[in-house]
């Protein structure tokens, strides 16, 4: 057994990025902005912009994705985009009456460089009759900065910033939570259940759970259906307490914190019996109420699995490549019951890699991520790395975005007692049954094997 | 100049649609102007990947930030017999110091990393928005790291922001004529040899097509692009017929080739058994016309003939069960109108057909077939599609990915008739195989669950 060694992730320094890990900041941008009611995000852009990502959350969600253009051409790219903008404003407006458009920049509109507060100002004082009527957040997300889980990030910061409204009041019951793009529909359902046990009201900021996990609408509707509506979202200063879910949900709580004074509380994670103990006993203190029968149930049955199933993960090679958030929860996760993180590969830098106790840690792509993950047990990442593990011939668990290649990615929760029994219990069954059935010829004494890791039994 | 490409690319002489148009209407394009905040679509950039990328050996490198490649790459139902690096995705990922200080440099190492790890037969590199911008000049760049590295490494210049997906394949095709058809020869032509234009080879449906060239005699010299080799493409001029498969796309290299090497060609399809038989018919009949003994036509003809009552023969059963079943094609183009006799041939009934992508013959065609009554949209709003799907107007929706929703949500079947289905359409098993699915689709029997409501409701 190697020491799982910290330091901070190296940055892969090839010119050619090779099977991409990384996805933009405005498609991060559009995935918070489905978690509102009532909402149109629009990408400013080139309309490829939009039917890319659009085409990729379609895979994922196999939803309805509602996803505009502001169909900037060459000429208007140089003349400058505010036109355009203000243009697709307008007949979002008029087509659809969403009651909040959001706007994310893209690197094309970014290269001409692209003022949103002052075409946000602008766009106010020429048009009061949308302002006055719809909720407009304009924010900056440039495709080549930062990656997915940083677009997601700052448009819930600027959705706070345009949307909450400092209270006077607060409700002594109600908590806010700032859901990560790592939070699925699923574990964001869980997680009010989990908030409700305890007679908690939750305001959840962006809330996916209600918008994407896979509504059946009465009628076609080209905006969003479900998600926290925008009155709970103006309404997030008379909260008790924020739980800000996911280290990058740590700008936009100090920006809530800011405007509203709310404190709030931050959880990197919420996979892992410790982890889930974190966030049950802040609930308890937040509420006053006792831990519920049937959470207790949970945890118990939890400890039970870990007992039962910790044979199979000891000392297991796992790789892992995820958005930096998420690789941080799998990673715990992994080393909490004894598995050894081979490979951590993230797209983009952030301080939730800080945590990770891998062999090796990188920001790089698929392809470095295919070279880390030779010799391992199980690899963990989205549906990209399905040629990968072809390859390398190891079983590919397939978490995060985007998971276009199997049913129910929305529902996939691996958050609380119960998330992380069921993540315990998938992983643990793979190893199970990819584990060697012994036969005599295994014991053949073989002095090449004495430096490996686990002996025969490991090699075999 | 890109802008003249363009303007050349909107001029296009063969294209029906253009021909109707007067000079002025020529010079601003085919595609319509785009409304900001009410478009659907893919851009330039990605038409032109979508015609190229099918390559399947050559290595496809796209100059730009993330979005362009990471948002997209692995995402189309094109197959390959043969290399699998057309899957690979490559791409120079812009960062904001690549955006201030250009590019160029970064590219070049780019497309060196590839050929040292990868050794592919030609490098594709495709020019996105952000480095038009910012002025990378990625033609220089690729005739430099062509003249250093030894390999054709061809730019592909259709930046996301020129315009519409069309209008991307285009000028794909452009690249392929400018830089690949016609720089290498084959090692042995015979008179059979053809060129299949503008087939994608989604879910492997050309190889239900391939077995019935081979009993002719025809051979593929090249594939343009579907399951298609660098170093055949670049031989396709020395072929006798060129096949237009999707005729909105690629035209303009069918014409071009038949204006430079002499190369008749003709539009067909491989959907629907009477197109089908149509298109190996055209293809005996040129190729003899071009020299190729006459036998092949008899030949043919005996293969249609089988082919073709085995087909009606193995549609024939499912005529009880589908017989008045309406069906509401939303699709682009061809597909539609080449479908239509076979799925009437197998008792359903059309209701209508969108024919945003069809060209004017498309639509004199289907009239013919169909009738002035028949219903043709130019633009259907997916809340009209909705309703008509709601007041039960139609069985079943056949359509793209992206409109699935608007079936699935009103509880009616649908069925993925564009790029990332699953199951191959094409030719006479292809047919068979597309009624067997809308049976199967029909007949699944979670329909009259999912529709009725609670109990307590």
């Amino acid at each position: 057994m190697r020491e799982p060694a910290m330091f901070k992730a190296h940055q892969s320094n090839k010119a050619a990025t090779i099977n991409p890990l990384k996805m933009s900041q405005p498609l991060g941008g559009a995935l918070a902005l489905l978690g509102i009611d009532n909402c149109l995000p629009c990408f400013h852009g080139s309309q490829g912009c939009t039917a890319f990502g659009l085409v990729l959350m379609v895979r994922h969600f196999r939803e309805a994705i509602p996803l505009q253009t502001t169909a900037m051409d060459q000429v208007q790219t140089i003349l400058g985009g505010y036109d355009n903008l203000e243009a697709a404003v307008l007949t979002m407006y008029e087509r659809n009456k969403p009651e909040v458009i959001g706007v994310c920049t893209t690197g094309l509109t970014e290269t001409k460089g692209e003022d949103m507060r002052g075409a946000l100002a602008t766009f106010r004082k020429r048009h009061p009759e949308v302002s006055d009527n719809c909720h407009l957040v304009f924010v900056n997300t440039p495709d080549f900065t930062g990656g997915l889980e940083d677009g997601f990030a700052n448009t819930v910061t600027a959705i706070i910033d345009g949307m909450v409204t400092p209270s006077e009041m607060t409700v002594s019951n109600r908590v806010n939570v700032l859901a990560g793009s790592h939070l699925t529909p699923g574990d964001v359902e869980e997680i009010r259940d989990l908030i409700e046990g305890f007679g908690l009201t939750a305001v959840i900021l962006p809330d996916l759970s209600t918008s994407l996990g896979g509504r059946q609408p009465d009628d076609f509707k080209a905006t969003t259906l479900g998600g926290v509506t925008a009155k709970e979202i103006q309404g997030m200063g008379a909260s008790v307490l924020t739980l800000a879910l996911g280290e990058h949900m740590r700008k936009p709580a100090e920006a809530l914190e800011r405007k509203t004074g709310v404190p709030f509380l931050l959880f990197d994670r919420l996979v892992g019996l410790e982890a889930a103990d974190r966030f049950i006993k802040a609930l308890a203190d937040v509420s006053g109420q006792p831990v519920p029968a049937r959470v207790r149930r949970q945890r118990e049955h939890l400890v039970d699995g870990m007992l039962d199933g910790h044979f199979y993960f000891s000392r297991k090679r796992v790789a892992v490549a995820l958005e930096p958030d998420l690789l941080a929860a799998y990673c715990g996760f992994l080393q909490d019951m004894g598995c050894e993180v081979t490979a951590a590969v993230a797209p983009t830098q952030s301080p939730a890699l800080e945590k990770i106790k891998a062999w090796s840690l990188l920001v790089g792509d698929h392809e470095d991520f295919e070279t880390l993950s030779h010799g391992s047990d199980l690899v963990i990442s989205n549906s990209h790395a399905r040629q990968s593990v072809d390859r390398l011939g190891t079983p590919l668990v397939r978490a995060g975005f985007p998971t276009f290649d199997r049913l129910g990615a929305g529902h996939r929760v691996v958050v609380g007692y119960r998330g992380t029994r069921d993540l315990l219990f998938e992983l643990g069954n793979i190893f199970l049954a990819n584990d060697h059935e012994h036969a005599s010829h295994d014991w053949k004494h073989d002095p090449k094997m004495e430096d490996h890791h686990g002996g025969p039994h490991a090699a075999a | 100049m890109l802008v003249d490409k363009v303007q050349e690319v909107f001029n296009e002489p063969g294209c029906a649609t253009n021909l109707g148009k007067s000079e002025k209407e020529r010079k601003k394009g085919c595609t319509k102007a785009l409304k900001p905040g009410a478009a659907a679509g893919g851009c330039a950039f990605d038409g032109a990947k979508i015609a190229l990328q099918p390559i399947a050996d050559a290595a496809h490198l796209v100059h730009g930030p993330i979005a362009c490649e990471g948002n997209s790459w692995d995402n189309r139902g094109s197959k390959s017999s043969h290399s699998q690096l057309y899957r690979t995705g490559f791409t120079t990922d812009l960062s904001e110091l690549d955006v201030i200080h250009g590019a160029e440099k970064k590219l070049f190492k780019a497309i060196k990393e590839i050929v040292l790890k990868y050794d592919p037969p030609a490098v594709f590199v495709y020019q996105t928005c952000v480095p038009a911008l910012i002025g990378d000049d990625v033609e220089a760049v690729c005739k430099f790291a062509a003249d250093k590295l030894g390999k054709p490494i061809i730019p592909v210049n259709a930046p996301g922001f020129v315009g519409s997906k069309n209008l991307g394949n285009k000028l794909a095709g452009e690249t392929l004529l400018d830089h690949v058809i016609g720089t290498r020869e084959p090692e042995v032509t015979t008179p059979y040899d053809i060129n299949i234009i503008g087939e994608y080879n989604l879910a492997g449906e050309f190889w239900l097509v391939k077995p019935l060239l081979d009993k002719m005699g025809v051979r593929i010299l090249s594939m343009i692009s579907g399951d298609g080799k660098y170093n055949e493409v670049a031989t396709a001029h020395r072929a006798k017929v060129n096949m237009l498969v999707c005729s909105q796309a690629l035209i303009n290299i069918a014409r071009k080739m038949e204006e430079r090497y002499g190369i008749p060609y003709f539009e067909g399809s491989f959907y629907g058994v009477s197109d089908m038989s149509d298109t190996l018919r055209n293809i005996a009949n040129l190729l003899v016309e071009r020299g190729a003994p006459t036998d092949l036509i008899t030949r043919t003809e005996a293969i249609i003939r089988e082919e073709e009552a085995r087909a009606w023969r193995r549609l024939a059963p499912y005529k009880e069960r589908l017989a008045g079943k309406r069906v509401l094609l939303f699709t682009g183009g061809v597909k539609s109108w080449s479908m239509v006799s076979a799925l009437e041939g197998a008792g359903l009934e059309i209701i209508g057909t969108s024919v945003k992508k069809s060209t004017k013959e498309d639509k004199e065609r289907i009239k013919k077939m169909k009738g002035e009554e028949f219903h043709m949209w130019e633009e259907l709003k997916p809340s009209d599609i909705a309703r008509m799907l709601r007041d039960s107007e139609a069985d079943i929706m056949l359509s793209g990915g992206r409109s699935q929703f608007i079936a699935l949500k009103a509880k009616v079947p649908w069925l993925d008739v564009n790029q990332e289905r699953h199951v191959g359409f094409a030719g006479y098993d292809g047919i068979v195989a597309l009624v067997e699915e809308i049976d199967k689709t029909l007949g699944n029997p979670i329909w009259r669950q999912v529709r009725s409501a609670a109990p307590w409701e």
